[in-house]
């Protein structure tokens, strides 16, 4: 139990992603079981491993943790990545929310009917540039330092580098504007943790197109 | 700034309700500004209140703190109602994360387009009785304890007792099946703080039907 944490998931970023990005810039390495058939997700829930019948699920100091959010503050508090104080966790976690949310708004392009698609494309990129790189880009102007929070890395800057590639991977253009989170972006992708994981051969994930995401629908009848 | 939590938001219960059931269950009062025009909501933007241009947003300590669950963390943790350890605490947050996910699911059916409400209900129907509900039957039954986490109460018991609440509202007879559940909830009704928020003339919020939602959409925009 004190040995690797263990991550099951599809072999796609999809809700494990951040989790797979913070035990990497935690540098803890970590195992992962894939699920490959539906018959592979059916086996864990019947065992009892899926507190809501859903994953993302990691084994941990003994513990089999569901839902995303709560491997993350797991994580970040074991390993030193969740502020000093109180307070620095509460911007902690109200960034991190933002983050989240807009990832997932990204993240769901991919899932979205070829009919939305054009109009859910266009609210993302508009609330990208309009709503939360002004928002972040304030942050760092306001205080002038390397991190987001308490001069110091925490979870939040590796959720936001992860969330800014896949706005550049969404469209490049969008981060023109903001010449600090260009250069945050540069500054992190640089630890020496996080250079590693970007690196091909890590266990970083790939966009799936939308093919994909359709082979694994008809398998996984979601 | 040491002064009373000021909570904005529309006289809605919405994102906000769980915060406010929270605080009420610390026995932290607190005050609360509406937004009740389009006018209000700009300027609170506009004068860079609203970290991502939403609400809900506490000012609490100093901080103008926008985010659901950034403002409960924050709530539970000052208030020591989320556990005495790193384990508890995820145990708390697991449990916390169901809860909203199944808060959610109900709370948008009344926002939902006509045509997909009966599916949607089914749907929400089935979450509550064949996953949520279960899953927390097994969790108390599992400890035999009066409390989900710690044998003491955390802002878990809190967010469940809400939601089981939402459930009776949506359906009573979801809950037939599961007394542990039915026990929980008188349990935690009878706390004091709880009780009280419970009365009439506390702040707690009522469900707003179709038609109310639909007038708050006009007057605010919202699609």
């Amino acid at each position: 139990m004190a040995g690797k944490p263990v991550l099951h998931y599809f072999n796609a970023r999809g809700r494990m992603e951040c989790i797979r990005w913070l035990l990497a810039a935690a540098g803890v390495e970590f195992e992962e079981k894939f699920i490959q058939s539906p018959e592979d997700l059916e086996k864990l829930k019947k065992d009892g491993n899926l507190m809501f019948d859903q994953v993302p699920m990691v084994e941990i100091d003994g513990m089999k943790l569901v839902q995303t959010r709560a491997i993350l503050n797991y994580i970040a508090t074991k390993y030193d990545l969740y502020g000093k104080d109180m307070k620095e966790r509460a911007l902690i976690d109200m960034y991190t929310e933002g983050i989240l949310d807009l990832t997932e708004m990204i993240g769901q392009l991919v899932l979205c009917p070829p009919d939305q698609r054009e109009a859910k494309t266009a609210l993302a990129k508009d609330r990208t540039k309009n709503r939360y790189l002004p928002a972040f880009e304030k942050v760092l102007k306001s205080h002038g330092q390397d991190y987001l929070v308490g001069n110091r890395l925490t979870r939040v800057d590796v959720h936001l580098l992860e969330l800014l590639l896949y706005v550049e991977e969404l469209d490049a253009s969008l981060l023109t504007p903001f010449p600090l989170l260009k250069a945050f972006k540069s500054r992190i992708s640089s630890l020496p943790n996080v250079k590693k994981f970007l690196h091909p051969g890590s266990q970083r994930k790939p966009p799936l197109d939308a093919k994909q995401i359709e082979e694994a629908r008809k398998v996984f009848k979601f």
